[in-house]
């Protein structure tokens, strides 16, 4: 055992224990939930109900329901009656089908004052399930840091304080992981959650969810990264949670079917086997696999979303991430997901920060680190990339809010908004790769400017007005956020379907409800504003419906079945949503279909608009865009695409641009695009059965089974 | 080491490997449960005889570390480690990893030569390699 963890193991010191039977699992559910309140050390078990499993199934259905439940409209983030719910879903853990080991996490955010829910990966979800649970709710706040134990081998619970060090999350998780296993063959038993020091002195703190990696011997992270989860976990004074469950085997879900869990997960294991390699190579390559591709079609976000492509990007293309890419094997966050596309850097010596010249592993990067860390920054050196994606994993900050921040905060230096002196000393031109680290270790360990950058784009809209006298009709249009949260790394300006795939969301511009884009834009399947509606109607609810059941979206149309090609909606790989379906009914014993499968989503979908009414946002007002994310904000940007916005104005607004200075053109142009997106929002909220300003109508309420007292309370003040 | 070889030409189909195989090791007469499997080829093709080459390229894919080569360098799979993932089933280049669904954990050929002896027509047969 290494000197750290033998004092840590020394200094353990037990606040509460809570001893249990642990409960058995039955057809994907444990039927308890774990209760702890920090503030008193209170740790109970209780019940879940057949409603709960009927209306709102698992995963970020429960988190929204115990959420609910525990706060009142003007709770804040930082009140003790915030929760963290952390719950896996009835399908999480089972390892014969791809993706199958994710947990929901939802609280309320400090970043977008509301309701923040994130899908993430690692051991924890399935393990903590295992060991007799299907949500964790954490409430309260403790005085000093503490460490929660639950160990499902033995069925104890154990609020402590370990005296640790709960800035770096990598080391963090390999130290806990240690100290909990009873030996090195026992490692791959435990999970931890931890974060960050920079979740302390920012608002986009994320959680690290650990998974143990046999071949590397290490605990490896991924992140519940939207949202500032993390911040709200370290307000709370938790510095870790540690799961230890042994005794794992493909039946621990105790599922009604497995033989037909079984034949579905072999015939897609088998079907990634034989495609991957030549299509989306997610084996290969991960997500990074979109690097070229959204270059090569201008949709990768460079200098704060002003364009979709830059003639250096090939420095950190698909394949040069890949050559940085060690192992060069199938590596996943959950055993058994035979996509596997989680990669990582071994070996990889930092050049700056605490790490400076240590040999570190470097999770990633994936596709939106590269991306926004990356190209939106006009950094283009894969280095840098790889740097600034450890620390912001290893501070506990979310590198899609990192990049986008530091992409705001470029453009406004640029613009002179705020200058040298205001940052501290750092050149924040674009492409400035050591100015932009530093402003990282910044955010990472609260120190100078980075206090400021961390408080995320909306924040700083207001400070860089106030404090700098910045343009807020400026910032506004190019600060790429809505409803708090920072937008996540595609350019969706060609693509009208996309811009509400972002901003029509209930947490905020993060692609996991509809990435419609290729589908909009390069193959025009979506015409006509009814199609888009419609695919902005269907695609968020059926990706909902990962987040009920603790499942990743990748396995769904990151490979495509041979089926398709004579599919008649292909976009919707109808042999993989049947696939969810039979997997479903397989583990619960029920027997829904297709259509029931979106009416499982569309009752915790509108349940967390009404949420988010209920927290006083959740309207029309809210689901506005920023115009960076519509069109072209200034004469550059048109310029630099004219030929592009020229034919659109001729073609599609009617408009002859001869003669027109660009500043008209600009102005012609955003007076369209401003009126479509407001179009496409009229008959978008009529399709999803909600009023003109976007609030869910009773009837529809009603037909869905959740017009609760409660419920329709909220709802009828803004009718 | 050694493995199975197969002479398809001489095989009847008669299945006595199957039966050997499925009875010794699952204590039933099920060819489905056999780690050595034969079928009859279309068109009059023939017959087709799968059992593993040893090959191990299931080994890398294991998330849980549960395959190994032996000593005598034949592939085996630990059940006790097995998560029951089926990964090494999709990614057997002979469909040779077999899976069942009454078993939790995949099979397959541990080149233990009981079959080889049943053979009556010497169709296959243990094969230094």
């Amino acid at each position: 055992m290494s000197g750290v963890v033998e004092k840590m193991r020394a200094s353990r010191k037990v606040l509460a224990e809570y001893n249990y039977e642990p409960a058995q699992i039955e057809r994907g559910y444990a039927g308890k939930t774990l209760y702890i309140n920090l503030s008193n050390k209170n740790i109970i078990s209780k019940d879940v109900t057949q409603q709960m499993k009927d209306i709102f199934i698992g995963g970020k259905g429960f988190g929204l329901w115990y959420l609910w439940n525990a706060v009142k409209p003007d709770t804040k983030w930082n009140d003790p009656e915030n929760e963290i719910i952390i719950s896996p879903g009835p399908i999480s853990g089972i390892t014969q089908y791809p993706g199958s080991g994710k947990s929901l996490v939802v609280t309320l955010s400090p970043l977008t004052d509301s309701i923040m829910d994130s899908n993430v990966g690692g051991f924890f979800g399935p393990y903590f399930k295992f060991s007799g649970w299907d949500a964790l709710e954490i409430q309260g706040k403790a005085d000093k840091d503490v460490v929660v134990f639950i160990d499902g081998d033995n069925g104890r619970v154990t609020i402590e304080e370990v005296d640790l060090d709960p800035s770096a999350s990598h080391l963090l998780s390999d130290q806990l992981t240690e100290l909990m296993a009873e030996s090195e063959q026992g490692r791959k038993n435990v999970s931890v959650v931890s974060s960050g020091s920079g979740a302390e002195h920012t608002r986009i703190g994320v959680l690290n969810f650990s998974f143990y990696d046999l071949r590397r011997k290490a605990a490896r992270l991924k992140q519940a990264g939207r949202g500032g989860i993390g911040t709200v976990f370290r307000d709370k004074k938790l510095a870790a949670l540690v799961v230890k469950f042994s005794g794992l085997s493909g039946k621990s879900n105790n599922p009604a079917d497995p033989a037909k869990i079984a034949r579905t997960g072999v015939k897609i294991t088998r079907e990634i086997n034989k495609f991957d390699d030549t299509q989306f190579r997610m084996r290969q390559i991960g997500t990074a696999n979109l690097m070229t591709p959204m270059n090569d079609y201008d949709l990768l976000p460079v200098h704060n979303f002003k364009y979709g492509s830059h003639k250096d990007a090939v420095g950190i293309s698909s394949e040069v991430l890949r050559s940085r890419f060690t192992q060069k094997m199938p590596d996943g966050c959950w055993v058994g997901c035979a996509l596997s596309c989680c990669k990582a850097v071994d070996d990889f010596v930092p050049k700056t920060g605490p790490f400076k010249g240590e040999k570190v592993i470097v999770d990633g990067p994936e596709y939106e680190n590269a991306a926004g860390l990356g190209a939106n920054c006009g950094i283009f050196d894969a280095d840098y990339v790889i740097e600034a994606n450890f620390y912001c994993d290893t501070y506990g900050i979310d590198t899609i809010s990192t990049g986008t921040i530091i992409a705001f905060i470029m453009e406004c230096y640029e613009k002179g908004i705020v200058n040298k002196k205001i940052t501290g000393g750092l050149e924040l031109n674009f492409g400035n790769a050591e100015a932009a680290m530093e402003l990282i270790h910044q955010m990472g360990q609260g120190r100078g400017f980075g206090n400021i950058a961390g408080q995320g784009v909306r924040r700083l809209k207001k400070i860089f007005a106030e404090e700098y006298g910045g343009d807020p009709a400026f910032m506004q249009d190019i600060g790429m956020e809505n409803k708090g949260l920072e937008y996540s790394q595609y350019q969706a300006k060609e693509s009208l379907a996309q811009q509400g795939g972002y901003a029509l969301t209930n947490k905020g511009p993060q692609h996991d409800e509809a990435w419609l884009i290729f589908m909009d834009m390069v193959n025009n399947q979506l015409p006509t504003f009814e199609k888009k509606a419609e695919a902005l109607h269907y695609f968020p609810m059926f990706r909902t419906w990962f987040g009920l059941q603790g499942l990743c979206k990748l396995p769904w149309n990151d490979i495509i079945p041979e089926s398709n090609a004579t599919s008649e909606s292909p976009e919707k790989i109808p042999e993989h949503v049947q696939n969810y379906v039979d997997i479903f009914n397989a583990v619960t014993g029920k027997s829904i279909d297709q259509d029931e499968m979106i009416r499982q989503s569309e009752r915790v979908y509108n349940f967390q608009r009404v949420f988010n009414l209920r927290m006083g946002f959740g309207t029309r007002k809210h689901d506005a865009a920023p115009y960076r994310g519509l069109g072209p904000v200034t004469e550059e940007e048109y310029e630099s695409r004219q030929e592009r916005y020229d034919k659109q104005l001729k073609e599609d607004v009617g408009i002859n641009p001869e003669g027109m200075s660009t500043a008209e053109k600009v102005a012609a142009m955003r007076s369209y695009r401003q009126g479509r997106y407001e179009t496409l929002i009229d008959v978008v909220y009529k399709r999803r059965g909600w009023n003109e300003n976007g609030v869910p109508k009773l009837e529809h309420l009603k037909e869905l089974g959740i017009d609760f007292p409660e419920v329709v309370e909220v709802v009828k003040k803004h009718l | 080491m050694k493995i199975v070889g197969t002479n398809v030409n001489e095989c009847t189909l008669c299945g006595a490997c199957e039966s050997t195989c499925s009875t010794f090791y699952y204590k039933e007469d099920n060819r489905q449960k056999s780690t050595i499997q034969v079928e009859e080829l279309p068109d009059q093709r023939g017959a087709a005889i799968s059992v593993c080459n040893q090959c191990g390229d299931c080994i890398a894919i294991c998330p849980v570390l549960a395959i190994k080569k032996s000593q005598s360098g034949v592939v085996v799979l630990n059940k006790k480690l097995c998560i029951g993932c089926y990964n090494c089933v999709g990614v057997c280049p002979t469909g040779t990893m077999f899976w069942h669904e009454d078993l939790t954990e995949p099979f397959k050929c541990i080149a233990c030569a009981r079959c080889t002896k049943e053979c009556p027509t010497e169709a296959i047969f243990m094969q230094e390699v």
